[in-house]
């Protein structure tokens, strides 16, 4: 079955927006964290002379390998299994948990130790792995308060972005058995390395993502700031790793883009403290045994669309969520899936069909923060506007906004109509006026009267006065 | 010059305040203004819901009615933007070749109207008075699509005895976005509260845009809130001589 998380069984957005919003302390927590990569990542981005030909560099590169994606992922496989590692091509989430689970019960496991990834959050496979008696455990720090607290991720860098440390602490205390703990960063992480160092030590299969897979090399590159990824990268005797379809790049030199834009952009660091890249098994250093899950998804279907196919580009920065005032507002939870903001709101409908998330492409006021930070210069406010086209061709768009739209387009048609629907207008605005304004109107715009006023219409049209002048 | 005023749908209906001012300006520095009275709307609302059959109209329709205008000015920037960022687009889909070239002809004659002045008129002193405090908001579309950054503000500052105030937060959008502000009405106005505290904490009087359709969003919000800040289009401060 194709899935991105519990997607499909989400609430429409404005719906989940409205309790977002009621969380005032989970909006000061975004906000505070948003406003700090913001701030680190402008001044990084701004000490870049070439920036802008970077970022048009990572674009054609992203575009040239979407244009040739079989060919680059067969490149990547032949390269993969000469380097000694096995390949795994899944259809869907389920395909891929049934995988992993496969080969972690192939090795006689019970247990994993989890570098961070998005990918597995998108499949579902922690609930499909303890459903099999296999116990995963997150060891990014993050990731780990996630798992502790049953939660939900809300930012695709920062999975734990809306909670505070007065909030870590408290669920630390709780679920690890702790009776004293600070609320200083250095002693929250310093009980989750407690508690990891033990997995790390005895957990002998490692699971990751894949920021990049290279196909030149058919290696395969993870980038991320505790060190805690490079344990379970090194440690382990058998590494399984889970990838969409489209990580691959052609050649290794062209991390020399990528690892420019990607930490800048996601962090607001210059470089990653740890960027590990590793091509098949060697003898006798580091994992013996190494699979590779290509997963689809969805992904092809996306790459049919040619004009949103560049959302396939996206390197998972999260540039764009920090920038975005509306996931700045609600935080990630409202879009009802592991990817939210702006790049959420256009992959997220693309993966599981426009039908299980029709609203996320209005989630957005089209302002073009997102397109502006976005390292790989998808154009989300064009794609947002393909994907409402879509919905509306599709003649899935509502009854009163499509006759809002026929009326319109009515009015809009020529002079004496738009004259005519500006006279109806100035009637049909008398019962809801107040003074010079216009409050409790019905139908559409009950929405914006609940908060705002509107003027009304003045007695004499602009063409009226020009027409006398 | 002769200059062409595209009005916008709104602005005739809405704020025709804004259009007498624009004609005022330009013809107190000496233009001529005609008004082609078969316009009607450039589009961007059919375009930007998804309604894109119905857009295509529109575009065919005011590329018809500005057929050789040699300066086309309006006072909406997020117009401009549907014009410059889509035109191309929608005609190239009609795979029309007179389409194609006509919005090709077309584009590089529309101009916003601070852009009009400071770009291609080389004006940034209209004669204009008006003694308050004023701070900016820089439409989304006025700065990051057409790149309209320092224009307005030259403007401003040559106004006698205006007191501009910068607005902190500037390229936050104000939470209108069309249909947005109607189909996310919360979330809409979750930002615009943002956007009504910054202009508070400038102390100005009077908030301007090269966009009403922004004004309409944040001066919604002021009036609600019974704010001591009234909205005012650009070209209504540049039009006061007292």
């Amino acid at each position: 079955m194709l899935r991105v998380g519990d997607a499909a069984s989400a609430p429409p957005f404005p719906e989940a927006a409205k309790d977002s919003l009621a969380n005032a302390q989970m909006r000061r927590n975004v906000r505070h964290a948003t406003d700090v990569i913001r701030t680190k990542r402008a001044t990084v981005v701004g000490e870049m002379p070439d920036w802008q030909q970077l970022r048009e560099a990572a674009r054609q590169i992203k575009a040239h390998v979407l244009r040739h994606l079989d060919a680059y992922l067969e490149d990547f496989e032949r390269n993969c299994t000469n380097a000694g590692g096995t390949v795994h091509w899944a259809r869907d989430a389920d395909e891929a948990n049934a995988i992993v689970t496969r080969i972690v019960q192939q090795y006689g496991g019970t247990e994993i130790i989890k570098v961070k990834t998005m990918t597995s959050d998108e499949t579902r496979l922690n609930v499909a792995l303890e459903q099999a008696g296999i116990v995963p455990y997150e060891t990014d720090l993050a990731d780990l308060i996630i798992q502790l607290g049953r939660d939900r991720p809300s930012h695709i860098v920062v999975p734990a972005l809306h909670k505070n440390r007065h909030e870590i602490r408290q669920l630390f205390m709780e679920q690890m058995g702790i009776s004293e703990l600070g609320e200083e960063p250095a002693e929250l992480a310093n009980a989750a390395r407690a508690f990891l160092r033990e997995k790390f030590l005895h957990v002998p299969i490692g699971f990751s993502g894949a920021n990049f897979l290279i196909a030149e090399t058919g290696g395969v590159c993870v980038v991320e700031s505790e060190g805690n990824g490079r344990m379970c990268l090194t440690l382990p005797k058998v590494l399984i790793t889970l990838a969409g379809i489209e990580k691959v790049i052609p050649r290794l030199t062209d991390l020399e883009v990528f690892l420019q834009l990607l930490p800048r952009s996601a962090t607001g660091e210059r470089m990653n403290p740890y960027n590990s890249v590793w091509t098949g098994v060697t003898h006798r250093d580091g994992p013996q045994e190494f699979h590779v899950i290509l997963l689809d998804n969805g992904r092809t279907e996306v790459l049919k669309d040619v004009e949103a196919r560049s959302t396939l580009a996206c390197i998972r920065c999260g540039a764009c969520l920090n920038q975005c005032p509306v996931y700045r507002q609600t935080g990630g939870h409202a879009y009802g899936s592991i990817y939210s903001g702006p790049i959420g709101a256009i992959l997220t409908p693309q993966l599981q069909g426009l039908q299980h998330s029709a609203s996320l492409p209005y989630a957005s006021s089209l302002c073009g923060a997102c397109y502006e930070v976005c390292p790989v210069k998808i154009n989300i406010p064009e794609i947002l506007i393909h994907l409402r086209r879509r919905i509306v061709e599709d003649g899935q768009a509502p009854l009163a906004e499509r006759l809002a739209m026929k009326g319109a387009a009515l009015a809009f048609s020529g002079e004496t109509p738009f004259t005519l629907a500006q006279a109806t207008g100035r009637v049909m605005q008398r019962p809801f006026k107040s003074g010079e304004l216009l409050r409790n109107l019905p139908g559409l715009l009950a929405g914006w009267t609940a908060t705002r006023d509107l003027p009304a219409m003045p007695a004499e049209s602009f063409r009226q006065w020009w027409s006398r002048r | 010059m002769l200059i062409s005023l595209f009005i916008t749908c709104y602005n005739d209906t809405l704020f025709p305040d804004t259009g007498k001012a624009v004609v005022n300006v330009l013809e107190r520095l000496g233009h001529e203004v005609e008004f082609r009275s078969a316009q009607t709307c450039c589009g961007q609302m059919h375009y930007n819901s998804g309604y894109h059959a119905d857009a295509a109209k529109l575009v065919r329709r005011f590329v018809d009615v500005f057929a050789g205008a040699e300066i086309i000015c309006t006072p909406s920037a997020s117009c401009v933007a549907m014009i410059r960022d889509h035109y191309p687009k929608v005609a190239a889909e009609s795979g029309d070749p007179a389409f194609i070239e006509a919005v090709a002809a077309l584009l590089p004659r529309v101009y916003e109207f601070s852009e009009l002045l400071v770009d291609r008129l080389g004006v940034t002193d209209v004669g204009a008075a008006f003694a308050h405090t004023v701070t900016y908001h820089s439409s989304c579309h006025s700065l990051r699509s057409l790149g309209l950054r320092d224009q307005p503000l030259q403007l401003l500052r040559a106004v006698r005895g205006l007191d501009l105030r910068l607005l902190p937060g500037a390229d936050e959008c104000c939470g209108f976005g069309g249909t947005f502000s109607v189909k996310n009405p919360d979330v809409s106005t979750a930002m615009l509260a943002d956007k009504l505290s910054a202009i508070r904490e400038t102390g100005a009087s009077v908030c301007a845009a090269a966009d009403n359709s922004c004004l309409l969003q944040i001066g919604g919000g002021l009036q609600r809130a019974a704010a001591p800040v009234r909205c005012l289009h650009l070209a209504e401060i540049l039009a006061s001589t007292a």
